[in-house]
């Protein structure tokens, strides 16, 4: 058992957070407030090579494990949330094509996401199937060579702004859960447009709109693994989309702890700092402990995934318990910041916001803890 | 374009701490680091290479661990490095410093432009730039603030001066040194980072660039740094106590009668 980071992981992710320092977090409120796609910070990511972290290099990425890529995206989320929201939504489309994809595909497809020169997104949720994902009403016909789309998407991180889409639907739609079927689907293809982009509580300048598929004809070479396969390539991507999750929520709950920290050592009430309070002592050790518990529950996933062993249970409670840690760090900051940090002035009440978030996005919480409790019965039962 | 590029390693000045029995710097684990205005230079070299095309040579007189600044500055989009390490070089003056980069850059050969900061961080003398054209015998621009016009036999920069900016065009070959304001220096990317790591540094001694010994270095210097202190306050001031500020101004008047400065 090792805790500590190599000497270049350890020097990488110095540099990632230098540049998070330096380049995100002096405009993250900026960021939030304009209700714009944050094009310039995803340039700056791409300059950064920040979006191929765990892809080979043959497909332009920079061929480390998913621990480097949860820890960076912790850093960038700390930095800039909404950024670090599209960093983890990225993912859910490089990864099925890295893990399922054809040769041609990864070269097509998984090259420009792995560059960042095209933004990646992942359209499962339907009006009437998200946490559901056997019962996508989205059909996708075969006709000839090609498949024709039909349904509707919403909610989608990335839609509209993504170039590159990994479409789950029904191609068999008689077989239910055994018909559904990924496709990758490009922004452009005839059939294939954008509805409401949804006014959310918090992660304002982010993406989450409705994709409206009309006769939409896909090339059958765009089939994402084998046709009824739909569920595993769902699967398996929500697993690693659940470690994304938990890095998001680890890394706005830190920046949301720092502020509390610091607003501590500086506020003074009945003649001296706040943080001399035990009370409020009491509040910061609670919420360090916390956050350092959901770090490691997070660092342990990815490095399960990276040792290629099973992950399933792990992811889900990494998800689970950071997000509630989020949601508790992120109050109680608000708590120490009393009267001042209920105003929009200081970041922290957009922290609570942001936070519920990830209680909610990629398998609730509720789902989290069926997720766990089937596989530690499925363990218990073996 | 073939442009050379001037840089120093120094310590990172925002956790210098000067040792007050000695009053030299303390620089036992105090990170290295590019000179702040050297990475203005390095920036400027790359774009315009990055805009007519040529090649950026980055040169670094310092001990063997500068090599790491080099490769920083490789990072950014420097071309080739060289780094020019000697014992003999060790302790030099502005003069014997610009002398052996002149030296260096001989050797180099053919040359559009050399960019220097327009001084460093530890020393901050500000004299080596102008000294190395003065011994390469080519005209300089100091403070450049904007490179307006580069053609193959002219370059015009805009320079700020202390009042006020002035326009300089000056024939090729030209040294020109860099301001902060002169541009934003990039972070390089993880690949570029990668990429650095592996690059070859070329090791230049005093004999490989033919500089005479008596005139690098410390036997080169006419200059020496006898004391380095911190200055200790003497004078403590004085806040004048008073109820209206009439009273206050002539409580002042009156102490400064006193001093006879009025």
């Amino acid at each position: 058992m090792d805790f500590a980071f190599t000497e270049d992981q350890q020097e990488l992710f110095e540099y990632v957070k230098e540049f998070c320092d330096e380049k995100l977090k002096p405009f993250a409120d900026e960021t939030d407030r304009a209700h714009e796609y944050p094009w310039d910070k995803v340039a700056l990511m791409r300059e950064m090579d920040l979006f191929g972290i765990p892809i080979a290099e043959q497909y332009g990425g920079m061929e480390l494990g998913f621990l480097e890529w949860a820890v960076i995206g912790e850093l960038v989320s700390a930095g800039c949330t909404t950024t670090g929201a599209v960093y983890g939504a990225h993912m859910l489309a490089e990864y099925p094509i890295m893990y399922f994809g054809t040769e041609e595909q990864k070269e097509k497809y998984l090259t420009p996401l792995a560059t960042g020169e095209s933004i990646g997104a992942f359209g499962l949720t339907e009006p009437m199937a998200g946490s559901d994902a056997g019962s996508v009403r989205m059909t996708a016909i075969r006709d000839g060579d090609e498949y024709v789309l039909n349904g509707t998407k919403i909610f989608i991180t990335n839609g509209g702004d993504a170039e590159i889409y990994i479409i789950i639907a029904n191609a068999r739609p008689d077989r239910g859960m055994r018909g559904v079927t990924a496709f990758i689907v490009e922004k452009g293809m005839e059939g294939f447009e954008f509805g409401k982009d949804e006014e959310k509580m918090a992660f304002k300048s982010l993406s989450n709109r409705e994709l409206i598929f009309n006769d939409c004809r896909v090339p059958a070479e765009n089939l994402l693994h084998k046709e009824g396969r739909g569920f595993q390539v769902t699967m398996e991507t929500l697993r690693v989309g659940r470690i994304g999750m938990a890095i998001g929520a680890v890394g706005l709950a830190q920046v949301a702890y720092e502020a509390a920290v610091e607003y501590s050592l500086t506020r003074e009430q009945f003649g001296e700092r706040i943080a001399n309070f035990q009370m409020i002592q009491y509040h910061l050790a609670n919420m360090a402990t916390e956050l350092e518990a959901g770090r490691l529950l997070t660092y342990r996933a990815a490095w399960l995934k990276d040792q290629g062993l099973e992950f399933e249970k792990e992811a889900a409670m990494a998800k689970v318990k950071t997000s509630e840690v989020c949601g508790y760090v992120t109050s109680k900051a608000v708590q120490i910041h009393g009267g001042y940090g209920y105003c929009c002035d200081y970041p922290v009440e957009r922290y609570m916001r942001e936070a519920k978030l990830f209680e909610i996005v990629e398998g609730t919480s509720e789902i989290q803890r069926l997720v766990i409790a089937n596989q530690l019965l499925k363990e218990a039962r073996k | 374009m073939r442009i050379i590029v001037c840089i120093k390693q120094v310590p990172d000045t925002t956790d210098v701490k000067i040792n007050p029995e000695t009053g030299t710097l303390i620089r036992d684990g105090v990170p290295s680091i590019i000179n702040p205005f050297d990475e203005n230079a390095i920036e400027a070299a790359v774009q315009l290479v990055e805009e007519h095309g040529g090649e950026v040579i980055g040169l670094c007189m310092g001990p063997p661990q500068a090599e790491q600044s080099l490769r920083e500055a490789v990072a950014m989009g420097v071309n080739r490095a060289v780094l020019l390490c000697d014992r003999a070089l060790a302790g030099g003056d502005t003069l014997a410093t610009s002398y052996s980069l002149a030296q260096a850059i001989s050797r180099i050969g053919d040359f559009d432009l050399i960019f220097c900061g327009k001084q460093a961080f530890d020393g901050d003398t500000g004299q080596v730039g102008p000294g190395l054209a003065e011994h390469l015998g080519i005209p300089q621009i100091t403070y450049a603030i904007e490179i307006e016009e580069v053609t193959d036999k002219e370059i015009q920069v805009r320079r700020l001066l202390a009042d006020g900016f002035e326009v300089v065009r000056a024939t090729l070959p030209c040294l020109i040194t860099a301001i902060k304001q002169l541009n934003e220096p990039r972070m390089p990317g993880l690949k570029n980072r990668i990429k650095a790591k592996k690059a070859e540094i070329e090791l230049w001694t005093c004999e490989s660039v033919s500089a005479q010994e008596s005139r690098c270095g410390l036997d080169g210097s006419p200059t020496n740094v006898i004391k380095t202190f911190t200055p200790t306050r003497q004078v403590e001031g004085e806040i004048i106590a008073g109820e209206t500020a009439e009273e206050k101004a002539g409580t002042l008047i009156d102490k400064l009668r006193d001093a006879q400065v009025l």
